[in-house]
């Protein structure tokens, strides 16, 4: 669901066919009709944006039939444990006082404050936990999200336990009990009035679900950002995950719920991230309030019970890492030296500011925002406010080059004069060019060696950042400037070689590994120490290069090893390859089945025992073990309890903190719909993160006046040909050759409602943008009855720009940036749309083409 | 049996190529061509720079110069195949588009001019830190502790190596400019 893996991931997509030929049975839901629906057994076309209500119908369907793995729920996930009582559900009636009577639920949880457009918390939290450390522990704030976000590490328990547990699963406030009756009303008719899809369709996906896992079976479920690019995008996934624990899908082969990521290295630069909210290995960056000091932080973000009990020890082994001597236990490792969020400075959000003047500086490294981003022209207008800009790619993109040729120097708008943004182009090297890791969609980290120098100006990205790096340094020696001794202090010194004075990638590989006290490369996260006497860049990644192996640089054959493959790469933690793979056995450690044999306990060894992968658990537990009553960290957790990361060592289904938009997804519209929300009266989630100003207007949606100026259901998406903002494929004359020409999709009764002809242009419009494209009129599209109204889709892929072999208008020109507050994401996937025949006007036309849709919307100009 | 070439098409299709599609179709100058990467001076081991799926690659180089890529059978991940994308992406390497020289455009210019790699360094630190230094956050109205800066931001790392965005996270960090983004966001 919500992935075109045929074409996006195309390799890996042999996979999905080998194992259909093997008898697996393959379904596709998703809007559109690609090439994965093609190969499918079964192609379900949804509404976009109606995938929690889709999975909500399956999570239905699943408890009325009683088709759910009742050991693998008591024992593995956190079904039994009792909710607050004063707990509300979206079910119940009445939370939201000020809407009028309507015989639908609000649709809001507990705790709902409309003045800070947040939720509070305090309800949401496992029975007998005190407010505070049921709620998580730092404080929910509108502006803060994602790791930061109430304890997203999870809660305090004592000794690893909820506190009130129901293992008849019967009791009214039990976790199962509140999941159904929360989508007790995604009944299979209720689902495809409002998905478009048949009642049959639901039950037909969810049979085959059911019918397909168990002991003997398992299902895996793959997504893409079909699902991620949503106002509810976490909650999408959160939706399939209770399915998957419902059907005891997690942690055992062939099961999982997949996420399949777009770029070679978009795994590894969240696991290492350059994100602004998180530290490598997901450790949040610091508050400025509720993380005065380092013991504070560790307090309020490592529950003390899991893996994360450790966190102090991961902290510091970073900051030795980073700060080497100048980190003492005196000065708090150098905490001080990290910087503080206490708000949303995510790319939008940033965007929004250089809109305001607030930005001077700004670095695009291999990122193309004026086409990549939503709402390129905002993107544009804030880049011309940006004092300097510093592009490094292939060749000089659409952002590179935004001052002197955008659309709105065609209409007037702007005038490259006027435009007082210095502007850097830097050549980058290519992969062949450098050593390093590329991390998969499976956490597999993969080493790519070196095979030329780079000519002329073209350099690395490592060694960019280190002579950059450098050059400050120098720049600053001797400065007193208390701003200045993180930088000063830092450890910046790694061997060079090659022509270009290249910093050695397996230098940096090996501070990330971590070293021991006597300088030793250390084998896992479970050797750190929080005395400082470790070192370690990121914990996660501890033992990548342990034995002074490069593991990623493993490259066995697949012919001489089995199909697990552990010798090739290296996956983290500890070269795990299926995470939580302890739920592959039994609470008493035996097999689920023979058939699904993966991990196991062997009592004559007193270990876990595994096909060929590490097992994700402490070697030597035992399944029986009890931990003590004052047990921390990995300690605390039972030997039969695979989910180490949580404090109860369970996989949540009901998330009781972490998320801001609720414990349990639910249905809301997109921030752009043609229709209403028949659920609830809250009509879009009430948590979305939107940016309201003249620069960034949305649709009227819904039942407001002037929705239905934009009639249509618009979604972007990629093509097999393209990638992303086009600066690696537009470039490349086979790939330009392939997919020469933007153009848009529509159904043969859209055409003809809207006068299109195939072959000929289209123009589309948004509040935002008018582009033009080539129409192809094809089957693939299918209207779909939506509350017994018929919808229309238009598909636009969104590579497209102004320079490179081959142009045409961006498909992101017309998105607004509306976004999900728990990831900061946008609304690719869905907003509304009008589209008539024709190229658009040139020059002004362009504009007051849109204004007079905007007019005629009733939005302010 | 090795039939002799002299004899007409026919007779050597029918005698040892039933379909056509081996030696009898070969004309003495197909006979004569050899796949590029016999000549190659070294093979090394990559993997695809586009999407998530890690294809592995091999990187055939000549007179150090990437001349093909190609599948690596090895891989356990992608089995020696490669999309359009993975396929395309020698062409990505010696693109007729690359740029290989550093440029810069003066405030207000309508044109690029070229300044050397060791000059826009010096630049971009100047205007790094002075950047820097006029958005500087020390503590927030209540005196609590920021130590950073909201004037820079950084967008990128998706396309780059885990090692390259391990330093770029370290550093921008250590300078207090923690708006570093990329596509994970987008
Ligand atoms: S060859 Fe295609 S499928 Fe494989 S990693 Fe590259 S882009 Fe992805």
């Amino acid at each position: 669901m919500g992935s075109n893996m045929a074409e996006q991931h195309p390799v890996g997509f042999q996979w999905v066919l080998e194992a259909k030929e093997r008898g697996a049975k393959f379904i596709h839901v998703d809007p559109r009709f690609t090439r994965t629906s093609a190969m499918a057994d079964l192609h379900v076309p949804i509404r976009a944006g109606t995938d929690i209500a889709f999975l909500g119908g399956i999570v239905n369907y699943i408890l009325e039939h009683d088709a759910w793995f009742e050991d693998y729920v008591r024992h593995y996930t956190n079904a039994p444990v009792i909710i607050k009582r004063e707990f509300h559900d979206t079910e119940d009636q009445g939370s939201y006082a000020d809407v009028p009577p309507d015989l639908r639920p609000a649709g809001l949880f507990s705790g709902w404050n409309p003045d800070d457009l947040a939720y509070n918390v305090d309800t949401w939290g496992y029975a007998g936990t005190s407010v505070e450390l049921g709620a998580g522990k730092s404080e929910q704030q509108a502006d803060v999200s994602g790791e930061q976000a109430h304890g997203a590490h999870g809660m305090e328990l004592e000794h690893g336990e909820p506190p009130e547990l129901d293992n008849t699963m019967r009791d009214h406030h039990c976790v199962l009990q509140l999941v159904r009756r929360h989508f007790a009303r995604y009944t299979p008719e209720v689902v495809a009035g409002i998905c478009g899809c048949s009642p049959d369709h639901l039950i037909a996906v969810a049979q085959a679900l059911c019918e397909n896992s168990g002991r003997e079976r398992t299902s895996a479920i793959a997504y893409s950002v079909g699902w991620t690019h949503h106002t509810i995008s976490v909650q999408n996934i959160r939706a399939a995950s209770i399915v998957q624990l419902l059907l005891g899908n997690i942690g055992r082969p062939g099961g999982g719920l997949l996420a399949l990521r777009g770029h070679a290295n978009i795994q590894g630069s969240t696991d290492i991230p350059t994100l602004y909210n998180i530290l490598p290995g997901y450790i949040p960056m610091p508050h400025p309030v509720s993380h005065p000091t380092l013991d504070h932080f560790v307090e309020l973000n490592g529950p003390s019970t899991g893996a994360w009990g450790n966190l102090k020890s991961y902290m510091v082994s970073l900051m030795k890492a980073w700060w080497g001597e100048a980190a003492t236990p005196e000065n708090d490792f150098c905490f001080d030296h990290l910087p503080c969020i206490n708000g949303d400075h995510s790319h939008y959000a940033m965007m929004m500011r250089a809109l305001d003047g607030g930005l001077k500086g700004m670095f695009c490294v291999g990122q193309n925002p004026t086409v990549g981003s939503a709402n390129t022209k905002l993107m544009r207008l804030a880049l011309a406010k940006v004092d300097w800009l510093v592009i490094r790619d292939f060749q000089p993109t659409e952002t590179a080059t935004f001052w002197k040729d955008s659309p709105e120097h065609d209409s007037g708008e702007v005038r490259t004069e006027d435009i007082q943004t210095e502007v850097f182009f830097l050549p980058c090297a290519a992969h062949t060019e450098k050593d390093g890791c590329f991390t998969n969609t499976q956490r597999l980290l993969q080493w790519h060696e070196q095979a030329c120098e780079p000519k002329d100006d073209c350099r690395s990205d490592l060694h960019w950042v280190y002579y950059l790096g450098k050059a400050i340094r120098e720049k600053l020696r001797g400065s007193e400037d208390p701003a200045d001794r993180a930088i000063l202090e830092l450890t910046w010194d790694y061997p060079v070689k090659g022509a270009h004075r290249e910093p050695d990638a397996e230098a940096v590989l090996r501070e990330i590994n971590g070293t021991g006290p006597d300088g030793n490369l250390l084998a896992s996260y479970e050797e750190l120490k929080d005395d400082g006497s470790t070192t370690c860049g990121s914990w996660i990644h501890c033992g990548i290069y342990g034995d002074g192996v490069n593991k990623p640089a493993r490259k066995r054959p697949r012919s001489e090893q089995n199909w697990i493959a552990q010798e090739w790469g290296w996956s983290w933690p500890k070269d795990v390859r299926i995470l939580y793979n302890r739920a592959s056995a039994d609470p008493a450690g035996r097999p689920w089945s023979e058939r699904k044999r993966y991990v196991w306990w062997d009592p004559d060894q007193g270990q876990w025992a595994s096909l060929g992968d590490s097992p994700d658990f402490p070697g030597d537990k035992s399944p029986d073990f009890v931990p003590d009553s004052d047990a921390k960290a990995l300690e605390a957790i039972s030997g039969d309890k695979p989910f180490i990361l949580h404090p109860d060592g369970r996989a949540w289904m009901y998330a009781p903190s972490g998320i801001v938009d609720g414990p349990l997804p639910t249905h809301y519209e997109p921030q752009e719909s043609p229709f209403k929300n028949v659920l609830y009266r809250q009509q879009k989630n009430p948590t979305r993160q939107l940016f309201s100003r003249p620069e960034n207007p949305y649709n009227p949606s819904g039942s407001d006046p002037g929705a239905d100026v934009f009639p249509f259901v618009l979604s972007t998406y990629r093509l097999t040909e393209h990638h992303t903002a086009g600066g690696m494929s537009r470039s490349v004359p086979y790939l330009a050759e392939l997919a020469p020409e933007m153009f848009c999709e529509v159904s043969p009764a859209l055409a003809q409602e809207r006068g299109l002809t195939h072959g000929d242009w289209a123009t589309i419009v948004t509040a935002r943008a008018a582009i033009e494209a080539r129409v192809l009129v094809t089957q693939r599209i299918k209207p779909l009855t939506v509350h017994g109204r018929t919808t229309h889709l238009v598909g636009v892929p969104f590579h497209w720009g102004g320079v490179g072999i081959v142009t045409g208008d961006s498909g992101n020109e017309l998105l607004s940036v509306a976004l999900d507050n728990n990831a900061h994401i946008a609304e690719y996937k869905v907003a509304t749309c009008d589209i008539r025949p024709g190229r658009r006007p040139r020059g002004r036309g362009r504009l007051e083409l849109v204004e007079e849709y905007r007019r005629r919307a009733g939005i302010a100009s | 049996m090795a039939v002799p070439q002299r004899l007409p098409p026919v007779v050597r299709q029918l005698a040892s190529d039933r379909l056509g599609l081996a030696r009898a179709a070969q004309t003495k100058r197909s006979r004569q061509l050899k796949a590029r990467i016999v000549d190659a001076d070294r093979v090394v081991q990559s993997i695809c720079p586009y999407c998530a799926v890690g294809c592995g690659q091999r990187v055939y180089v000549k007179d150090e110069r990437v001349i093909q890529i190609e599948g690596d059978p090895d891989s356990p991940v992608s089995r020696g195949r490669l999309c359009p994308k993975g396929a395309a992406s020698e062409a990505l390497v010696n693109s007729p588009k690359r740029e290989s020289r550093v440029k810069y455009r003066r405030a207000g210019s309508s044109d690029w001019e070229y300044i050397s790699l060791e000059q826009a360094t010096d630049m971009i630190a100047e205007r790094f830190i002075k950047s820097r230094r006029e958005s500087w956050e020390q503590e927030d109205d209540e005196g609590h502790p920021l130590h950073r800066t909201l004037g820079i931001h950084f967008l990128g790392g998706a396309t780059l190596d885990s090692e390259e965005n391990y330093l770029i996270k370290k550093f921008f960090c250590a300078a207090g400019a923690l708006s570093i983004e990329n596509q994970a966001r987008i």
